[in-house]
Protein backbone atom coordinates (compact mmCIF):
# COMPACT_ATOMS: atom_id res chain seq x y z
CA UNK A 1 0.00 0.00 0.00
CA UNK A 2 1.28 3.52 -0.97
CA UNK A 3 -0.10 5.90 1.70
CA UNK A 4 0.99 9.55 1.30
CA UNK A 5 -0.16 12.50 2.83
CA UNK A 6 -1.94 15.37 1.28
CA UNK A 7 0.97 17.82 1.72
CA UNK A 8 -1.81 20.57 2.48
CA UNK A 9 -2.04 18.49 5.52
CA UNK A 10 1.27 17.07 6.18
CA UNK A 11 2.23 21.16 5.85
CA UNK A 12 -0.22 21.94 9.12
CA UNK A 13 1.51 19.01 11.01
CA UNK A 14 4.78 20.63 10.15
CA UNK A 15 4.39 24.20 11.02
CA UNK A 16 2.73 22.93 14.26
CA UNK A 17 5.73 20.82 15.25
CA UNK A 18 8.18 23.56 14.70
CA UNK A 19 5.78 26.08 16.83
CA UNK A 20 6.03 23.44 19.38
CA UNK A 21 9.61 23.22 19.39
CA UNK A 22 10.07 26.72 19.60
CA UNK A 23 7.65 27.06 22.55
CA UNK A 24 9.62 24.72 24.15
CA UNK A 25 13.12 26.23 23.83
CA UNK A 26 11.48 29.24 25.14
CA UNK A 27 9.39 27.91 27.98
CA UNK A 28 12.87 27.24 30.46
CA UNK A 29 13.93 30.47 30.26
CA UNK A 30 10.40 31.48 31.17
CA UNK A 31 10.31 29.25 34.21
CA UNK A 32 14.20 30.11 35.40
CA UNK A 33 13.25 33.52 34.86
CA UNK A 34 9.85 32.98 36.83
CA UNK A 35 10.89 30.62 39.47
CA UNK A 36 14.28 33.20 40.51
CA UNK A 37 11.92 35.99 41.17
CA UNK A 38 8.99 34.00 42.63
CA UNK A 39 11.69 32.53 45.27
CA UNK A 40 14.06 35.66 45.37
CA UNK A 41 11.78 38.60 45.85
CA UNK A 42 11.18 38.44 49.98
CA UNK A 43 15.03 38.95 50.28
CA UNK A 44 15.40 41.76 48.28
CA UNK A 45 15.45 44.82 50.59
CA UNK A 46 17.66 48.14 51.24
CA UNK A 47 19.81 45.75 53.72
CA UNK A 48 20.16 43.52 51.66
CA UNK A 49 21.58 44.86 48.84
CA UNK A 50 23.87 47.41 50.49
CA UNK A 51 25.09 45.70 53.92
CA UNK A 52 28.02 43.75 54.53
CA UNK A 53 27.28 39.41 55.13
CA UNK A 54 26.90 38.39 58.54
CA UNK A 55 27.33 35.06 60.41
CA UNK A 56 29.35 32.95 57.74
CA UNK A 57 26.75 35.20 54.75
CA UNK A 58 24.17 32.94 56.32
CA UNK A 59 22.36 36.85 57.12
CA UNK A 60 23.00 40.62 56.59
CA UNK A 61 23.29 41.89 52.51
CA UNK A 62 26.07 41.21 49.57
CA UNK A 63 27.34 44.72 49.05
CA UNK A 64 30.46 43.96 48.71
CA UNK A 65 29.77 41.03 45.96
CA UNK A 66 27.97 43.72 44.22
CA UNK A 67 30.65 46.69 44.10
CA UNK A 68 33.48 43.78 43.17
CA UNK A 69 31.47 42.30 40.04
CA UNK A 70 31.12 46.75 39.24
CA UNK A 71 34.40 47.14 40.16
CA UNK A 72 35.44 43.81 37.22
CA UNK A 73 33.29 44.68 35.32
CA UNK A 74 33.79 48.66 34.46
CA UNK A 75 37.82 47.98 34.93
CA UNK A 76 37.25 45.12 31.72
CA UNK A 77 35.10 46.99 29.50
CA UNK A 78 37.48 50.20 29.88
CA UNK A 79 40.56 48.55 28.58
CA UNK A 80 38.48 45.80 26.34
CA UNK A 81 36.35 48.56 24.32
CA UNK A 82 39.33 50.40 22.93
CA UNK A 83 41.53 47.65 21.69
CA UNK A 84 38.22 46.20 20.04
CA UNK A 85 37.15 49.02 18.13
CA UNK A 86 40.60 50.04 16.90
CA UNK A 87 40.85 46.08 15.79
CA UNK A 88 37.51 46.42 14.13
CA UNK A 89 38.10 50.00 12.26
CA UNK A 90 41.33 47.99 11.23
CA UNK A 91 39.36 45.10 9.78
CA UNK A 92 36.73 46.86 7.89
CA UNK A 93 38.69 50.14 7.23
CA UNK A 94 42.08 49.76 6.46
CA UNK A 95 42.65 45.46 6.12
CA UNK A 96 43.10 44.42 2.42
CA UNK A 97 41.88 40.69 1.80
CA UNK A 98 45.27 38.99 2.38
CA UNK A 99 47.11 35.97 4.70
CA UNK A 100 47.34 38.62 7.84
CA UNK A 101 43.54 39.58 7.49
CA UNK A 102 42.11 35.54 7.44
CA UNK A 103 44.64 34.62 10.14
CA UNK A 104 43.34 37.86 12.36
CA UNK A 105 40.05 36.66 11.52
CA UNK A 106 40.54 32.75 12.61
CA UNK A 107 42.19 34.11 15.75
CA UNK A 108 39.00 36.06 16.27
CA UNK A 109 37.10 32.98 15.77
CA UNK A 110 39.16 30.63 18.23
CA UNK A 111 39.76 33.45 21.18
CA UNK A 112 35.33 33.33 20.82
CA UNK A 113 35.40 29.54 21.36
CA UNK A 114 38.12 28.98 24.11
CA UNK A 115 36.43 27.67 27.14
CA UNK A 116 36.06 30.80 29.97
CA UNK A 117 37.72 28.15 32.31
CA UNK A 118 40.52 28.71 29.77
CA UNK A 119 40.49 31.60 30.08
CA UNK A 120 40.80 31.59 33.53
CA UNK A 121 43.75 29.11 33.88
CA UNK A 122 45.90 32.12 31.22
CA UNK A 123 44.74 35.03 33.18
CA UNK A 124 46.21 32.93 36.59
CA UNK A 125 49.48 32.04 34.50
CA UNK A 126 50.15 35.56 33.28
CA UNK A 127 48.49 38.15 35.30
CA UNK A 128 48.44 36.73 38.65
CA UNK A 129 51.89 34.77 38.58
CA UNK A 130 54.00 36.17 36.05
CA UNK A 131 53.00 39.78 36.41
CA UNK A 132 52.66 39.37 39.70
CA UNK A 133 49.63 41.55 39.69
CA UNK A 134 48.04 38.48 42.36
CA UNK A 135 44.56 37.35 42.93
CA UNK A 136 43.16 41.25 41.60
CA UNK A 137 40.02 43.21 40.35
CA UNK A 138 43.17 44.39 37.81
CA UNK A 139 43.71 40.22 36.78
CA UNK A 140 40.49 39.40 36.49
CA UNK A 141 39.75 42.79 35.02
CA UNK A 142 42.22 42.20 32.45
CA UNK A 143 41.29 38.05 31.46
CA UNK A 144 37.60 38.90 31.23
CA UNK A 145 38.80 41.85 28.56
CA UNK A 146 40.62 39.70 26.54
CA UNK A 147 37.79 37.19 26.95
CA UNK A 148 35.22 39.53 25.45
CA UNK A 149 37.49 41.13 23.03
CA UNK A 150 36.33 38.77 20.09
CA UNK A 151 32.45 39.85 20.70
CA UNK A 152 33.45 43.60 20.75
CA UNK A 153 35.43 43.31 17.53
CA UNK A 154 32.35 41.23 15.81
CA UNK A 155 29.86 43.83 16.44
CA UNK A 156 31.85 46.78 16.48
CA UNK A 157 32.74 45.65 12.97
CA UNK A 158 29.05 45.16 11.91
CA UNK A 159 28.43 48.61 12.96
CA UNK A 160 31.25 49.77 10.71
CA UNK A 161 30.42 48.23 8.20
CA UNK A 162 26.68 48.82 8.54
CA UNK A 163 27.66 52.92 7.36
CA UNK A 164 27.44 53.01 3.97
CA UNK A 165 30.45 53.05 1.16
CA UNK A 166 29.24 56.47 -0.29
CA UNK A 167 29.88 58.44 3.40
CA UNK A 168 33.34 57.75 3.18
CA UNK A 169 33.56 58.55 -1.04
CA UNK A 170 31.77 61.41 -0.04
CA UNK A 171 34.27 62.54 2.71
CA UNK A 172 37.51 61.55 0.65
CA UNK A 173 36.41 63.42 -2.42
CA UNK A 174 36.25 66.82 0.25
CA UNK A 175 40.24 66.33 0.46
CA UNK A 176 39.12 65.04 4.10
CA UNK A 177 42.01 62.28 5.13
CA UNK A 178 41.42 58.89 5.82
CA UNK A 179 41.44 58.77 9.41
CA UNK A 180 39.50 61.57 9.66
CA UNK A 181 36.81 60.51 7.62
CA UNK A 182 36.69 57.72 9.96
CA UNK A 183 36.83 59.49 13.38
CA UNK A 184 34.49 62.30 12.25
CA UNK A 185 32.20 60.61 9.57
CA UNK A 186 32.27 56.33 10.08
CA UNK A 187 32.74 56.30 14.08
CA UNK A 188 29.71 58.60 14.44
CA UNK A 189 27.24 56.89 12.75
CA UNK A 190 28.31 53.68 13.60
CA UNK A 191 28.36 54.36 17.54
CA UNK A 192 24.81 53.32 18.60
CA UNK A 193 25.74 49.75 17.10
CA UNK A 194 28.99 49.79 18.95
CA UNK A 195 27.51 50.98 22.46
CA UNK A 196 24.90 47.79 22.22
CA UNK A 197 27.72 45.70 21.45
CA UNK A 198 29.24 47.18 24.37
CA UNK A 199 26.26 47.28 26.40
CA UNK A 200 25.69 43.25 25.72
CA UNK A 201 29.27 42.32 26.84
CA UNK A 202 29.11 43.96 29.93
CA UNK A 203 25.83 41.91 30.29
CA UNK A 204 27.51 39.12 30.04
CA UNK A 205 30.86 39.31 31.66
CA UNK A 206 29.26 40.46 35.12
CA UNK A 207 27.82 36.66 35.25
CA UNK A 208 31.06 35.09 34.60
CA UNK A 209 32.29 32.79 36.65
CA UNK A 210 34.96 30.88 35.57
CA UNK A 211 37.35 33.27 34.45
CA UNK A 212 37.75 35.21 37.76
CA UNK A 213 37.50 31.98 39.73
CA UNK A 214 41.57 32.05 40.33
CA UNK A 215 41.82 35.46 38.97
CA UNK A 216 39.98 38.14 41.03
CA UNK A 217 37.23 36.33 42.96
CA UNK A 218 37.32 35.49 46.79
CA UNK A 219 35.36 33.80 49.19
CA UNK A 220 34.62 36.20 51.78
CA UNK A 221 36.71 39.71 52.25
CA UNK A 222 35.22 41.91 55.51
CA UNK A 223 35.99 45.25 53.66
CA UNK A 224 34.74 46.81 50.73
CA UNK A 225 38.00 47.14 48.03
CA UNK A 226 40.35 50.10 48.02
CA UNK A 227 42.62 49.40 44.80
CA UNK A 228 42.62 47.82 41.73
CA UNK A 229 45.35 44.69 43.37
CA UNK A 230 42.60 44.17 46.20
CA UNK A 231 40.89 40.62 46.10
CA UNK A 232 37.01 41.09 45.84
CA UNK A 233 34.02 38.84 46.27
CA UNK A 234 32.41 38.91 42.65
CA UNK A 235 28.50 38.06 42.60
CA UNK A 236 28.53 35.16 40.31
CA UNK A 237 30.98 33.61 42.18
CA UNK A 238 29.27 34.43 45.97
CA UNK A 239 26.03 32.77 44.16
CA UNK A 240 28.50 29.04 43.60
CA UNK A 241 29.70 29.63 47.13
CA UNK A 242 26.17 30.31 48.81
CA UNK A 243 24.64 27.38 47.20
CA UNK A 244 27.06 24.75 46.79
CA UNK A 245 30.17 25.36 49.56
CA UNK A 246 27.91 26.78 52.42
CA UNK A 247 25.35 24.01 54.42
CA UNK A 248 22.33 25.56 56.33
CA UNK A 249 22.17 28.28 53.61
CA UNK A 250 18.42 30.09 54.19
CA UNK A 251 17.00 29.41 50.67
CA UNK A 252 15.68 32.94 49.92
CA UNK A 253 19.27 34.53 50.47
CA UNK A 254 20.69 32.30 47.56
CA UNK A 255 17.54 33.00 45.57
CA UNK A 256 17.71 36.17 46.55
CA UNK A 257 21.95 36.60 45.09
CA UNK A 258 20.54 35.30 41.99
CA UNK A 259 17.46 37.70 41.10
CA UNK A 260 20.10 40.25 42.09
CA UNK A 261 22.59 38.72 39.60
CA UNK A 262 19.68 37.98 37.08
CA UNK A 263 18.07 41.30 36.84
CA UNK A 264 21.47 42.90 37.02
CA UNK A 265 22.40 41.02 33.45
CA UNK A 266 18.79 40.54 31.88
CA UNK A 267 18.26 44.59 32.37
CA UNK A 268 21.17 45.51 30.63
CA UNK A 269 20.47 43.06 27.96
CA UNK A 270 17.22 44.35 27.47
CA UNK A 271 18.33 47.70 27.30
CA UNK A 272 21.09 46.98 24.20
CA UNK A 273 18.58 45.23 22.56
CA UNK A 274 15.67 47.43 22.87
CA UNK A 275 17.93 50.05 21.86
CA UNK A 276 19.71 48.35 18.62
CA UNK A 277 16.11 47.84 17.39
CA UNK A 278 15.06 51.38 17.97
CA UNK A 279 18.13 52.35 16.10
CA UNK A 280 17.66 50.22 13.54
CA UNK A 281 14.17 51.70 12.72
CA UNK A 282 15.19 55.02 13.31
CA UNK A 283 18.32 54.79 10.86
CA UNK A 284 18.14 57.56 7.63
CA UNK A 285 19.69 55.21 4.98
CA UNK B 1 51.84 67.93 7.95
CA UNK B 2 50.03 67.02 11.21
CA UNK B 3 46.89 65.66 9.34
CA UNK B 4 49.29 63.19 7.80
CA UNK B 5 51.31 62.02 10.92
CA UNK B 6 48.33 61.66 12.46
CA UNK B 7 46.81 59.52 9.60
CA UNK B 8 49.86 57.72 9.65
CA UNK B 9 50.18 57.18 13.34
CA UNK B 10 46.67 56.03 13.73
CA UNK B 11 47.09 53.60 10.79
CA UNK B 12 49.87 52.17 12.79
CA UNK B 13 47.99 52.21 16.05
CA UNK B 14 44.88 50.21 14.42
CA UNK B 15 47.04 47.73 12.73
CA UNK B 16 48.67 46.79 16.18
CA UNK B 17 45.09 46.49 17.74
CA UNK B 18 44.72 44.03 14.95
CA UNK B 19 47.57 41.93 15.45
CA UNK B 20 47.08 42.04 19.28
CA UNK B 21 44.22 39.55 18.43
CA UNK B 22 46.80 37.03 17.08
CA UNK B 23 49.23 37.64 19.87
CA UNK B 24 46.67 36.71 22.27
CA UNK B 25 45.56 32.70 21.02
CA UNK B 26 49.57 32.66 20.77
CA UNK B 27 49.97 33.45 24.10
CA UNK B 28 47.25 31.66 25.62
CA UNK B 29 48.08 28.42 23.57
CA UNK B 30 52.09 29.50 24.90
CA UNK B 31 51.36 29.57 28.36
CA UNK B 32 49.07 26.12 28.29
CA UNK B 33 51.77 24.55 26.35
CA UNK B 34 54.54 25.41 28.59
CA UNK B 35 53.16 24.59 31.49
CA UNK B 36 51.29 21.51 30.23
CA UNK B 37 54.52 20.09 28.20
CA UNK B 38 56.48 19.96 31.45
CA UNK B 39 53.55 17.68 32.94
CA UNK B 40 54.10 16.04 29.92
CA UNK B 41 57.65 15.62 30.56
CA UNK B 42 57.11 14.38 34.28
CA UNK B 43 54.32 12.11 34.17
CA UNK B 44 54.06 10.92 30.17
CA UNK B 45 51.71 11.93 27.58
CA UNK B 46 50.16 8.23 27.10
CA UNK B 47 49.60 7.85 30.56
CA UNK B 48 47.77 11.18 31.17
CA UNK B 49 45.46 10.49 28.10
CA UNK B 50 44.76 7.25 28.75
CA UNK B 51 44.58 6.57 32.53
CA UNK B 52 41.37 5.49 33.75
CA UNK B 53 42.32 7.19 37.00
CA UNK B 54 42.24 10.66 38.17
CA UNK B 55 43.40 10.79 42.03
CA UNK B 56 45.38 13.92 42.13
CA UNK B 57 45.82 13.55 46.15
CA UNK B 58 46.76 10.25 46.38
CA UNK B 59 50.13 8.93 46.87
CA UNK B 60 51.55 7.94 44.18
CA UNK B 61 49.33 10.80 42.31
CA UNK B 62 47.42 9.36 39.38
CA UNK B 63 46.39 11.69 36.64
CA UNK B 64 44.71 9.86 34.22
CA UNK B 65 42.24 11.67 32.23
CA UNK B 66 40.68 9.65 30.14
CA UNK B 67 37.37 9.12 32.34
CA UNK B 68 37.15 13.10 32.18
CA UNK B 69 37.09 13.13 28.78
CA UNK B 70 34.59 10.06 28.87
CA UNK B 71 32.55 12.69 30.99
CA UNK B 72 32.92 15.76 28.80
CA UNK B 73 31.91 13.40 25.78
CA UNK B 74 28.89 11.81 27.79
CA UNK B 75 27.20 15.27 29.09
CA UNK B 76 28.32 17.01 25.35
CA UNK B 77 26.41 14.20 23.89
CA UNK B 78 23.22 13.80 25.44
CA UNK B 79 22.82 17.91 24.98
CA UNK B 80 23.46 18.14 21.34
CA UNK B 81 20.97 15.09 20.62
CA UNK B 82 18.40 17.30 22.73
CA UNK B 83 19.29 20.20 21.74
CA UNK B 84 19.81 19.60 17.67
CA UNK B 85 16.74 18.98 16.69
CA UNK B 86 14.70 21.36 19.14
CA UNK B 87 17.19 24.48 18.10
CA UNK B 88 16.97 23.51 14.29
CA UNK B 89 13.11 23.03 14.20
CA UNK B 90 12.86 26.15 16.12
CA UNK B 91 15.36 28.74 14.10
CA UNK B 92 13.55 26.89 11.28
CA UNK B 93 9.74 28.55 12.96
CA UNK B 94 11.25 31.88 13.83
CA UNK B 95 12.76 32.44 10.26
CA UNK B 96 10.14 31.00 8.05
CA UNK B 97 7.11 30.67 9.57
CA UNK B 98 6.75 33.50 12.53
CA UNK B 99 5.31 37.07 11.31
CA UNK B 100 7.67 39.79 11.41
CA UNK B 101 6.72 40.95 15.60
CA UNK B 102 7.20 37.57 16.43
CA UNK B 103 10.12 37.35 14.91
CA UNK B 104 11.61 39.67 16.79
CA UNK B 105 9.83 39.03 19.98
CA UNK B 106 11.11 35.38 19.83
CA UNK B 107 14.82 36.62 18.58
CA UNK B 108 15.31 38.88 21.68
CA UNK B 109 14.04 36.03 23.71
CA UNK B 110 16.83 34.03 22.69
CA UNK B 111 19.42 36.46 22.98
CA UNK B 112 18.36 36.95 26.24
CA UNK B 113 18.68 33.13 26.97
CA UNK B 114 22.16 33.72 26.46
CA UNK B 115 22.59 35.82 28.06
CA UNK B 116 21.44 34.30 31.60
CA UNK B 117 24.84 33.86 33.40
CA UNK B 118 25.96 29.92 33.66
CA UNK B 119 26.12 30.02 37.68
CA UNK B 120 22.21 30.90 38.04
CA UNK B 121 21.63 27.84 35.44
CA UNK B 122 23.63 25.99 37.23
CA UNK B 123 21.97 26.65 40.81
CA UNK B 124 18.03 26.84 39.13
CA UNK B 125 19.15 23.36 37.88
CA UNK B 126 20.17 22.18 41.50
CA UNK B 127 17.09 22.86 43.23
CA UNK B 128 14.31 22.07 40.45
CA UNK B 129 16.17 19.69 37.68
CA UNK B 130 18.26 17.31 40.18
CA UNK B 131 15.39 16.40 42.93
CA UNK B 132 13.26 16.15 40.03
CA UNK B 133 15.46 13.93 37.95
CA UNK B 134 16.05 11.33 41.32
CA UNK B 135 12.35 11.00 41.93
CA UNK B 136 11.50 10.55 38.94
CA UNK B 137 14.33 7.81 37.65
CA UNK B 138 14.45 6.62 41.28
CA UNK B 139 18.28 7.03 41.55
CA UNK B 140 20.33 7.47 44.13
CA UNK B 141 21.13 10.82 43.75
CA UNK B 142 19.87 13.18 40.84
CA UNK B 143 23.09 14.95 40.37
CA UNK B 144 23.75 13.04 37.07
CA UNK B 145 25.14 13.44 32.91
CA UNK B 146 21.55 13.26 32.59
CA UNK B 147 20.86 16.53 34.35
CA UNK B 148 24.04 17.74 33.25
CA UNK B 149 23.01 17.67 29.84
CA UNK B 150 19.34 18.70 29.62
CA UNK B 151 20.74 21.88 31.79
CA UNK B 152 23.58 22.57 28.72
CA UNK B 153 21.41 21.48 26.06
CA UNK B 154 19.23 24.53 26.84
CA UNK B 155 22.52 26.52 27.29
CA UNK B 156 23.43 25.50 23.93
CA UNK B 157 19.94 26.19 22.44
CA UNK B 158 20.99 29.95 21.99
CA UNK B 159 23.97 29.76 19.29
CA UNK B 160 22.44 26.70 17.83
CA UNK B 161 19.22 28.58 17.16
CA UNK B 162 20.41 32.63 16.18
CA UNK B 163 23.47 30.72 13.92
CA UNK B 164 21.08 28.41 11.94
CA UNK B 165 18.17 30.69 11.86
CA UNK B 166 20.99 33.48 9.86
CA UNK B 167 21.60 30.43 7.51
CA UNK B 168 18.24 29.80 6.48
CA UNK B 169 17.41 33.39 6.25
CA UNK B 170 20.41 33.73 3.93
CA UNK B 171 19.02 31.43 1.77
CA UNK B 172 18.08 33.79 -1.44
CA UNK B 173 14.61 34.03 -2.22
CA UNK B 174 14.64 33.36 -5.90
CA UNK B 175 15.39 29.40 -4.81
CA UNK B 176 12.03 30.13 -2.97
CA UNK B 177 10.31 31.44 -5.61
CA UNK B 178 11.55 28.50 -8.35
CA UNK B 179 9.77 26.07 -5.80
CA UNK B 180 6.73 28.14 -5.23
CA UNK B 181 6.35 28.38 -9.52
CA UNK B 182 6.58 24.40 -9.85
CA UNK B 183 4.07 24.30 -7.23
CA UNK B 184 5.50 23.34 -3.93
CA UNK B 185 3.44 24.22 -1.00
CA UNK B 186 5.89 25.93 1.70
CA UNK B 187 6.66 23.22 3.69
CA UNK B 188 8.04 21.26 0.69
CA UNK B 189 10.11 24.14 0.12
CA UNK B 190 11.41 24.43 3.38
CA UNK B 191 12.25 20.85 3.98
CA UNK B 192 13.25 20.26 0.05
CA UNK B 193 15.31 23.63 -1.07
CA UNK B 194 15.53 25.81 2.33
CA UNK B 195 16.82 23.20 4.61
CA UNK B 196 19.45 22.02 1.82
CA UNK B 197 20.92 24.97 1.27
CA UNK B 198 21.41 26.51 4.94
CA UNK B 199 22.70 23.00 5.45
CA UNK B 200 26.73 24.35 5.81
CA UNK B 201 25.58 26.90 7.81
CA UNK B 202 23.06 24.60 10.58
CA UNK B 203 26.24 22.54 10.34
CA UNK B 204 28.62 25.30 11.75
CA UNK B 205 25.89 26.08 14.02
CA UNK B 206 25.66 22.90 15.61
CA UNK B 207 29.88 22.65 16.05
CA UNK B 208 29.42 26.24 17.73
CA UNK B 209 26.80 24.88 20.01
CA UNK B 210 29.23 21.35 20.62
CA UNK B 211 32.27 23.89 21.37
CA UNK B 212 29.77 26.07 23.73
CA UNK B 213 28.87 22.57 25.85
CA UNK B 214 32.66 21.12 26.57
CA UNK B 215 33.65 25.01 27.47
CA UNK B 216 31.03 25.02 29.86
CA UNK B 217 32.11 25.38 33.41
CA UNK B 218 29.69 26.30 36.32
CA UNK B 219 26.81 24.78 35.56
CA UNK B 220 28.81 21.00 34.81
CA UNK B 221 30.07 21.49 37.93
CA UNK B 222 27.28 22.22 40.10
CA UNK B 223 24.75 19.58 38.31
CA UNK B 224 27.10 16.50 37.23
CA UNK B 225 27.97 15.20 40.18
CA UNK B 226 31.59 15.42 40.04
CA UNK B 227 32.46 11.60 40.00
CA UNK B 228 35.67 10.73 37.65
CA UNK B 229 35.06 7.34 36.95
CA UNK B 230 34.09 6.31 33.67
CA UNK B 231 30.52 5.69 33.78
CA UNK B 232 28.42 2.76 32.70
CA UNK B 233 25.32 4.95 32.21
CA UNK B 234 23.88 8.22 31.21
CA UNK B 235 21.92 8.31 35.25
CA UNK B 236 25.31 8.18 37.00
CA UNK B 237 27.55 11.38 38.46
CA UNK B 238 30.37 12.40 35.82
CA UNK B 239 33.13 14.45 36.19
CA UNK B 240 34.46 16.62 33.25
CA UNK B 241 37.43 18.36 31.89
CA UNK B 242 36.23 21.85 32.87
CA UNK B 243 34.63 20.83 36.38
CA UNK B 244 38.10 19.61 37.30
CA UNK B 245 40.46 22.36 36.50
CA UNK B 246 37.41 24.63 38.55
CA UNK B 247 37.37 22.82 41.39
CA UNK B 248 40.71 21.35 42.18
CA UNK B 249 42.51 24.99 41.00
CA UNK B 250 42.79 26.38 44.75
CA UNK B 251 44.13 23.46 46.47
CA UNK B 252 47.29 23.34 44.00
CA UNK B 253 50.47 24.44 45.08
CA UNK B 254 51.52 26.77 42.01
CA UNK B 255 54.04 25.54 39.93
CA UNK B 256 53.64 21.92 41.42
CA UNK B 257 52.69 18.71 39.51
CA UNK B 258 49.00 18.88 39.90
CA UNK B 259 49.24 22.61 38.63
CA UNK B 260 50.96 22.00 35.86
CA UNK B 261 48.45 18.79 35.32
CA UNK B 262 45.59 20.81 35.36
CA UNK B 263 47.36 23.50 32.72
CA UNK B 264 47.53 19.96 30.37
CA UNK B 265 43.74 19.59 30.54
CA UNK B 266 42.83 23.12 29.80
CA UNK B 267 45.80 22.59 26.83
CA UNK B 268 43.39 19.10 25.63
CA UNK B 269 40.19 21.61 25.90
CA UNK B 270 42.18 24.58 23.30
CA UNK B 271 42.63 21.98 21.66
CA UNK B 272 39.04 20.55 20.89
CA UNK B 273 37.68 23.59 20.71
CA UNK B 274 40.38 24.96 18.30
CA UNK B 275 39.57 22.22 15.83
CA UNK B 276 35.68 22.73 16.82
CA UNK B 277 35.82 26.08 15.72
CA UNK B 278 37.90 25.57 13.15
CA UNK B 279 35.10 23.21 11.36
CA UNK B 280 32.38 25.92 11.98
CA UNK B 281 34.31 28.70 10.31
CA UNK B 282 35.37 26.54 7.62
CA UNK B 283 31.19 25.61 7.33
CA UNK B 284 30.51 29.25 7.87
CA UNK B 285 32.77 30.45 4.83
CA UNK B 286 30.96 27.90 2.82
CA UNK B 287 27.63 29.07 3.21
CA UNK B 288 28.43 32.82 2.84
CA UNK B 289 29.30 32.07 -0.65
Amino acid sequence: MNFKLNPKLSQKIAFSLLLMATIFVIIPVLIIIFNIIKNGYSAISWEFLFSMPKDGMRAGGIFPAIIGTLSIVLCAICITLPIGVLAAIYLNEYAKDNLLTRIIKLAIVNLAGVPSVVYGLFGLGIFVMLLNCGVSILAGALTLSIMELPVIITTSRAALNSVPYPFREASWSLGVSRWQTIRYVVLPNALPGIMTGAILSIARISGETAPILFTAAAFYVPHLPKSMFDQVMALPYHLYIISTQIPNMPKNIIFGTALVLLMLVLSMSLVAIVARIYFRKTRKW
Amino acid sequence: MLRKATDSIMEKVVFICGVMTIVFVVLIFGFLFKEGFSFFKDYGVFSFLTGKLWYPTSNPAMYGVFSLIIGSLLVTLGAIVIAVPLGIMAALYIAEIAPAWIRDVLKSGVELMAAIPSVVIGFVGMVTLVPMVRTVFDIPTGLTAFSGSIMLAFMAMPTIVSISEDAIRSVPWSYKEGAYALGATKWQTIRRIVLKNAMPGIIAAVMLGIGRVIGETMAVMMITGNAAHIPSSIFEPVRTLTATIAAEMGETVKGGLHYRALFAIGLVLFAITFIINFIADLFLNKNRK
